[in-house]
């Protein structure tokens, strides 16, 4: 058997070696003769007998030499060869045609690679853990939508869980509640907010991550108030410590601790994409599992590893009894009603559907690509009919044609595929260092052997099913009637071919403008949505109090101090304090009216802000009733007080003026008094309704994990930026530069899984929208030069040049309204599917559906009109001497 | 003798003739052994000497024989094939194989007939 891999590789070698080797078998060849002769010589005959015996008994030379060379060689790469060099000859003659097909498939197969190297991270991949199709994510049933609160654990109930759960082999957390931003690093070098997630001891080594340097968190250091330890992401040791091979051991400045670092992580866990998309965190600090950490309520967000072998399904219903129990026995802590999902799906399973968007975008641009270059090709085919018939006479095998026709798309698709690839690693790198988007992994997108593999698979395929009916067509024409006929010549079935591409064309382009139109309006209105607050030229600072200020008296002087400092700058407007921004984290308390009683599961609960004085005006946030707090709400002699919002005020005291009315609450310590009714805010997402809110005055509350300064103003942002943090500096000696956030980054981060898929949509609407007014375009061009004489005739004859124009332009409308109703047909199937993605737009939006119409309309007559007033002016003497 | 005389060769029978050929010759050059291919098969079989050429290059690709230029008895360049211990394993076997299948072919067109079968 080894002889034919031996074979295989020396016909290979030879088929490169071509020259010499022809060299040889010539010269051996005639060598062979020459011995014939002397042979034939001595036996007595004359020289040219002599000769010509020799010659006969050798048979055909050229004969031989083919023998030999497909003996030798691969006969099949032998003739791909040839028809690739034909195939690149018959490129360079039609330069103009090749670039715009290579353009066109190298965008199409980029567009589809890219698409698809986002596919594959988001949903192909496994997560970059170990062993990840086991991982399971374990939250809370919820209330309320995006309540974090309501969707974490409380401590011991994850321990009581990890305990007596049979389905997992162990259970870790991290905690919820840990603020991007949260710890300072200072010491050597610019004081620097970073952020820092505290994990459970076995966080790491239940998802797979082994530290790159050093080594996990030992149990003494996960104990309360334990030693004082980090592990460094791979990207802060990389940035801030210049990647410092001896790092572990040593000592930084954080929160004005020192803290000893223990290891860092590998470059290949992202906490942050897959846990936290669109943020980046820096540090991970132990996080307890006690008492005191249990006295928090719930904050663990909980990631289990299934034992082998135990489903899901098994997993859940244990989780359900178990959960019961645990509440049960505990009638004064938070329940336990856990929800399991893998984790795989728990975070790119909200990219779902818009992923599905893309892939069938990308196919039907794919499609349009495929029927414009077909059409083309075609095209090309009718004007090459000679040189085909040619080639038939002089005795190519239909075989043989249909190969070297479909080398010539290959050629084609396999360049534009090139083009495409470039465009895809471009793209993927642009997506990957999309900061702003808060798309899981998509920091990971990148171009590896799967979409190299997809890419190859995409070209060959494109290749074939545009080549095929040329190929097929050349393949079926005959002799005889092509040799003696003029290169324009086309039958009624070709015509016919070429039309029906161009309608499925236009209804291709039609879907996706009806698609990108929907979702160009849910983006609009999502962006038209009051959030309750008014983003514009207001911004945002971390302005925690250090650890100088310790009781509660020093820390409210010391708001009083930035409010005060702040307010001062001219150009300030309001200025307030406030432990969570909109559309961020959500905590939850529970919220009942005074003297009401409630069942268990109707408690009410309000998501919890504590702000200061001012907060409201600088949020440009509008007070429906009653007063805002003032900084007179202290704990020393005042009265607990606080604001509720609308929602609040309605479900506590419907049809009641709440002024004045006092809430308790298991968490709220005492009564309070509620002071104000705040308007709505969409503290979740834009395109959800506010729950429940209430605000709590931040001088008698210290129950916050961290602090804003939001600033209103009239100034410019370099301006308000450079002012604040002047005047604040002699407070806040290490506040950092820059650190300035505006508010309507909030918005564009929230908005930016929609905008993402409106960009690339809209992107291949338009890309569509183009091809497809090429390929009318192209068509009537072409009907109109089949027609030529014809129209000649015609104008000789007296038919007005508007006439002919009107003809032409009809007969686009024809395609075109053929096209728009069997693509309303498609977009209206295709908008349904869409339905998840809209926002305050129906998915049979009349208007959406009329505009796409329209504009396929117009750009259908415009592709109709050049061709046809060309038509117009055909001079009838010129046309009919046309050959 | 007109060619529809002769036979037509069966695949792989030329490659088998050949390495016979080389074996019993030594080094010999294609014309010498396409000559002597003729003289042993009595010109009974259609050989135009040119094929031989496809053989030797496919035995060469193949390990089964070498080959070398050199100078003929009469003092002309050629290039000499000549037999390698694979070619000759492989030879052994391919004269088993046509044996066996030559016996064959004889005990079966050899049958007695057996009469009518109604």
């Amino acid at each position: 058997m080894i002889y034919y891999l031996r074979e295989g590789s020396q016909k290979l070698r030879s088929f490169f070696q071509k020259k010499r080797l022809d060299q040889d078998l010539e010269a051996e060849l005639a060598s062979h003769i020459d011995l014939a002769i002397q042979e034939n010589l001595k036996q007595g005959m004359p020289a040219e007998e002599a000769r010509r015996k020799a010659m006969i008994e050798m048979g055909g030379l050229e004969q031989a030499k083919e023998l030999h060379r497909d003996a030798r060689s691969l006969p099949i790469l032998e003739k791909f060869n040839q028809d690739l060099r034909y195939a690149l000859r018959a490129m360079r003659r039609d330069a103009g045609f090749a670039t715009f097909a290579i353009l066109i498939v190298g965008l199409g197969i980029g567009a589809c690679s890219t698409v698809f190297s986002v596919l594959d991270t988001l949903l192909l991949k496994p997560l970059p853990f170990k062993d990840p199709a086991s991982l399971v994510w374990i939250a809370n049933r919820t209330k309320m939508d995006g309540d974090l609160s309501g969707a974490t654990l409380q401590v011991g109930r994850m321990l009581d869980f990890r305990e007596r759960n049979r389905s997992f082999s162990d259970v870790a957390g991290y905690f919820g509640f840990y603020g991007v931003g949260d710890s300072k690093l200072t010491g050597e070098g610019k004081p620097e907010r970073l952020s820092s997630v505290p994990v459970s001891q076995n966080f790491f080594p239940l998802l797979g991550v082994q530290p790159y340097l050093g080594r996990h968190f030992s149990a003494d250091e996960c104990k309360w108030n334990g030693p004082k330890v980090v592990m460094l992401s791979h990207g802060l040791w990389e940035r801030r410590f210049g990647s410092d091979a001896q790092i572990v051991g040593k000592t930084i400045r954080l929160d004005d601790a020192d803290t000893t670092v223990v290891g860092v992580l590998p470059a290949s866990f992202d906490f942050a994409a897959i846990f936290a998309p669109g943020t980046h965190i820096d540090l991970f600090a132990p996080f307890s599992l006690t008492k005191e950490t249990d006295a928090w309520g719930n904050t663990l967000v909980v990631v289990g590893r299934l034992k082998p072998g135990v489903k899901l399904a098994r997993a859940q219903a244990e989780a359900d009894v178990l959960g019961m129990q645990i509440t049960a026995e505990h009638p004064h802590a938070n329940g336990l009603d856990p929800k399991l999902a893998f984790l795989g799906d728990h975070v790119s399973g909200p990219m779902r559907p818009a992923i599905a968007v893309l892939v069938a975008a990308v196919a039907v641009v794919m499609l349009i690509v495929c029927a414009n270059l077909s059409n083309l090709l075609l095209a090309r085919m009718a004007s090459r009919q000679k040189e085909v018939a040619l080639r038939i006479t002089l005795g190519a095998s239909k075989r043989r044609l249909i190969q070297q026709l479909l080398t010539e798309s290959l050629l084609l698709t396999s360049l534009g595929a090139l083009l495409g690839l470039a465009l895809t690693i471009a793209a993927t790198r642009g997506l990957a260092h999309l900061d702003a988007f808060s798309i899981p992994l998509l920091s990971s997108v990148r171009v590896n052997a799967v979409v190299l593999a997809f890419t190859l698979l995409a070209a060959l395929a494109t290749g074939l099913v545009l080549g095929i009916a040329p190929a097929l067509q050349a393949a079926g024409m005959r002799l005889n009637s092509k040799m003696g006929q003029r290169g324009s010549g086309e039958t009624k079935g070709h015509a016919w071919t070429r039309s029906v591409l161009v309608v499925a064309e236009i209804a291709f382009a039609c879907v996706l403008l009806v698609g990108s139109g929907l979702l160009i309006r849910s983006f609009l209105r999502v962006l038209d949505v009051d959030p309750g607050f008014r983003p514009e030229s207001a911004a945002a600072w971390r302005v925690d109090p250090s650890q100088q200020y310790k009781t509660q008296a020093q820390q409210n002087a010391y708001f009083d101090e930035v409010l005060h400092l702040v307010r001062a700058i001219p150009g300030v407007q309001a200025a307030g304090l406030t432990d969570v921004l909109p559309l961020g984290h959500n905590r939850s308390w529970g919220a009942g009216a005074k003297g009401q009683t409630y069942k268990d599961a109707d408690y009410p609960d309000a998501f919890v802000r504590v702000v200061s004085d001012g907060y409201l005006k600088a949020m440009g946030m509008t007070l429906k009733k009653g007063r805002d707090f003032s900084e007179r709400d202290t704990v020393t002699g005042a009265t607990p007080v606080m604001l509720i919002n609308e929602t609040l005020a309605r479900r506590l005291w419907p049809g009641e003026d709440p002024i004045g009315k006092l809430i308790v609450g298991d968490c709220v310590k005492g009564d309070r008094q509620v002071v104000g009714v705040v308007g709505d805010v969409r503290h979740v997402a834009l395109e959800q309704t506010s729950g429940s809110e209430m605000y709590m005055p931040i001088r008698q509350c210290q129950d916050w994990g961290s602090v804003d300064l939001v600033v209103r103003s009239t100034l410019a942002p370099a301006e308000l930026s450079t002012r604040v943090e002047a005047t604040l500096h002699p407070l806040i000696p290490d506040l950092p530069k820059g650190s300035m956030r505006p508010l309507s980054g909030l918005v564009d981060r929230a908005v930016s899984p929609r905008r993402f898929i409106v960009w690339l949509l809209t992107g291949f609407a338009f890309f569509a929208l183009i091809l497809a007014s090429l390929g009318i375009y192209g068509v009537i061009t072409y009907s109109v030069a089949r027609r030529t004489q014809e129209i000649g005739i015609r104008m000789a004859l007296g038919a007005q040049s508007s006439m002919v124009r009107r003809q032409i332009v009809l007969q686009t409308l024809f395609l075109a309204a053929i096209g728009l109703s069997i693509g309303a047909l498609a977009s209206t199937a295709m908008a349904r599917a869409l339905r998840g993605l809209l926002f305050g737009v129906t998915y049979g939006d009349p208007l959406t559906f009329v505009l796409a119409a329209a504009v396929m309309l117009a750009v259908a007559i415009l592709a109709g009109y050049l061709p046809a007033h060309k038509a117009s002016r055909i001079d009838p003497m010129v046309a009919l001497r046309v050959d | 003798m007109p060619q529809e005389d002769k036979l037509d060769l069966l695949q792989g029978t030329l490659d088998v003739m050949v390495l016979r050929t080389l074996q019993a010759l030594g080094p010999t050059h294609g014309y010498g052994i396409a000559r002597r291919i003729e003289q042993v098969s009595e010109k009974q079989i259609l050989l135009n000497q040119g094929t031989i050429y496809a053989s030797l290059v496919r035995l060469q690709q193949r390990g089964w024989i070498d080959a070398e230029w050199g100078t003929s008895d009469n003092n002309r360049k050629a290039k000499f094939y000549s037999l390698t211990k694979r070619g000759a394993k492989q030879l052994a076997a391919d004269v088993a194989h046509w044996e066996r299948l030559a016996a064959v072919m004889q005990r079966v067109l050899a049958m007695a007939d057996e009469g009518e079968k109604s």
